[in-house]
């Protein structure tokens, strides 16, 4: 009798307090790394913390961090949803079936991945054109090396990260032949003590330029160390470690498209969408190029930066061969999207097989 | 594939450094556990030394004054694990894994302030002629004093368990705890002295990632090595040297698989990332076919009138 009692009570006021709660937009977030990573996590944590400026007591946002990628991250997408989220941002590429799965038990909650490329009427993509940042930081990294080693930490064998290797080799390959990528997965988006070993490997074995494709500032401290090794801050400015190692940076800026979303939602207007937005469109920045950086090497690469911004240079311009010599684009010719999406092919050049 | 870019002086040497954090925490946790107590927390007692160590040296500029502190954090910290499974008698398992989550959180709270800053750096050991030497220079005698401490420590508890009257008692009250309180050995107290130099280890391993193998502070950066310490000790059957063996493996094959990747060889790069796992617990499970096997009282809770 007690007993049916108390549940009684739990479940009025489980009713009460999301009718309360009612009025107000939740938006839920789950992060793959720490907020405090001081890369991808923590500026999607600042896309986040924008939603609540732009809204203020209209949205409540709850997050999760450091969920797993894979079957784990459902549990926590799945308890967000009980928990009456309206919309659910899944922030890394390995919660992309998850996210798919938990969309179709809830088919009044909106779902939005980032960087995968599945969809479905309540669950949209979004994800940022990093690699014509990857093209600005190639142009600098061909110019800044005198070893013409360039290392490069690769966290997964995704089409995201392969992309970033092709559009960095392509531009440091034209501005200097003979440039060399060593390229070493980490197999893990944060993990600063393995990020550093991969650095520390890298520089003895002779690069001197070192690009990142993983979260933490770890190898930013490798570089420094070792003194004469050029970075660049990945996702987030790492400023900290400017104007020598890091020489500049790729930022991505999630805020105005999370203000957007979430204002969809509200309004009603959200709609099942494919976003993938550049530095044209803001949400990919170049992080301030330091003074470490030669002037004329800086012009160079701003030219490059307002040129991808614009619309007149595409990252992936023809004549490009695949790594086994085979065509790929003819003189001229851009790489459509599709292809982008799910490149997993070295360009010309690059050594070393792509992790299947 | 050019593997003449792989400078075997070098790997030896940086392997060393990769294998530090997990030797130092596997020992502390293999004197504990000798003791009869299974203390999961490692993972938060290193993440907690992690930040105190940092702080402190931040604070203080002294890196010394910080591996110290982290030694003391991570004792402080285990003293809530003792008080818990040896006083309150509550289940060990979920008393140790309340102190990962804990330490996680503790830490990333403490950390707010340090992200982004730089310790001050410990000088490495550097004898005129010695560290000079070809080969044997950089590998025997180029290291931050902690390496140095993580070996002494294990020929220290491996002296100290086998030889001296102390180890003894240790290991009869992870055996049989009530034989050795029907002997009027005091089971809680050598416990708890034992999980506080579990807590102090591993508080400096996490500190000796924090200060000198990456250097910075990152929230979450022990990154699961307290989880492999902890699987580490089992299998290397409570044996101190071959945790040594154990962590050396590890971090060498961790170290030598980025090496491989760097030099292009041609082998595919999944094996290489899964190849220190099972490297490591391959050889340590051939060696332990030996009869060797957990102490006898291992996550029991002992209680006086019992």
């Amino acid at each position: 009798m007690k007993l049916t009692k108390i549940l009684t009570s739990a479940v009025l006021a489980t009713g009460l307090a999301t009718a309360a709660l009612a009025d107000k937009t939740k938006v839920g977030f789950v992060y793959v790394g720490p907020v405090g990573d001081g890369g991808w996590t923590y500026e999607h944590d600042k896309g986040r913390l924008a939603v609540e400026e732009a809204y203020g007591d209209k949205v409540e946002t709850v997050y999760v961090e450091s969920v797993p990628e894979g079957p784990d991250s459902e549990r926590v997408m799945t308890d967000m949803a009980l928990k009456g989220a309206d919309i659910i941002f899944t922030t890394s590429f390995g919660y992309m079936d998850p996210t798919i799965n938990v969309a179709k038990k809830f088919p009044n909650v909106k779902f939005e991945h980032a960087t995968g490329y599945k969809t479905a009427p309540n669950v949209s993509v979004y994800s940022a054109r990093f690699y014509e940042g990857r093209a600005v930081q190639g142009t600098i990294a061909g110019h800044m090396t005198k070893s013409n080693v360039v290392g490069y930490i690769g966290s997964y064998p995704i089409p995201e990260v392969i992309r970033g290797i092709n559009s960095a080799f392509i531009h440091a390959r034209k501005v200097n032949p003979d440039v060399q990528f060593k390229i070493v997965w980490a197999y893990t988006w944060f993990d600063p003590a393995k990020e550093a070993d991969a650095a520390k490997v890298l520089i003895e074995q002779g690069a001197d330029v070192i690009l990142q494709h993983t979260d933490s500032t770890a190898p930013q401290a490798a570089a420094q160390a070792a003194g004469n090794v050029v970075t660049f801050g990945q996702a987030s400015d790492m400023s900290e470690y400017a104007p020598f190692p890091r020489v500049s940076s790729i930022i991505d800026d999630w805020a105005p498209y999370y203000i957007a979303r979430v204002g969809a939602v509200m309004d009603g207007s959200w709609a099942e969408s494919n976003t993938w937005h550049g530095i044209g469109d803001g949400m990919v920045g170049i992080g301030e190029i330091s003074d470490a950086v030669p002037a004329d090497v800086k012009a160079e690469a701003l030219a490059l930066k307002a040129a991808l911004a614009d619309g007149s240079y595409h990252s992936f311009t023809g004549p490009l061969k695949k790594q086994d010599g085979s065509d790929w684009l003819a003189e001229g010719e851009t790489a459509d999207d599709g292809t982008l999406a799910g490149m997993n092919f070295y360009v010309e050049g690059i050594e070393g097989d792509v992790p299947q | 594939m050019d593997l003449s870019a792989i400078n075997p002086v070098l790997l030896i040497a940086s392997l060393m450094v990769a294998a530090t954090p997990l030797l130092l925490a596997a020992v502390g946790e293999l004197v504990v556990e000798r003791a009869g107590v299974l203390n999961l927390g490692v993972e938060g007692m290193m993440i907690v030394g992690a930040i105190g160590g940092f702080a402190i040296s931040v604070e203080s500029g002294s890196p010394y004054l910080g591996l110290v502190a982290a030694m003391i954090a991570g004792a402080v910290l285990s003293l809530l694990f003792a008080f818990l499974t040896q006083f309150a008698l509550a289940n060990q398992v979920a008393s140790g894994l309340a102190l990962t989550l804990f330490g996680l959180g503790l830490s990333a709270l403490m950390g707010q302030g340090y992200v982004g800053i730089k310790p001050p750096a410990m000088g490495k050991l550097d004898i005129p002629i010695l560290s000079d030497l070809p080969v044997v220079g950089p590998i025997l005698f180029g290291h931050d004093p902690v390496l140095y401490i993580g070996i002494a420590l294990t020929a220290g508890v491996w002296a100290v368990l086998k030889y001296s009257r102390i180890g003894l008692i240790l290991r009869a009250v992870g055996e049989n705890h009530d034989a050795a309180h029907a002997l009027g050995y005091n089971v809680i107290r050598v416990r708890v002295l034992a999980i506080m130099f579990g807590g102090a280890c591993a508080g400096l391993g996490g500190a000796y990632i924090s200060l000198i193998r990456v250097p910075q502070w990152t929230e979450g950066m022990t990154a699961g090595i307290g989880w492999i310490a902890l699987a580490l000790v089992v299998f290397a059957s409570w044996k101190p040297w071959r945790v040594l063996l154990g962590a050396y493996l590890f971090g060498g094959i961790n170290v030598l698989q980025l090496n491989l990747q760097a030099a292009g060889i041609a082998i595919p790069v999944e094996y290489l990332a899964m190849s220190p796992y099972i490297i490591t617990i391959l050889v340590l499970v051939i060696m332990s076919a030996d009869k060797s096997r957990a102490p006898a009282s291992l996550g029991r809770i002992f209680h006086a009138s019992g």
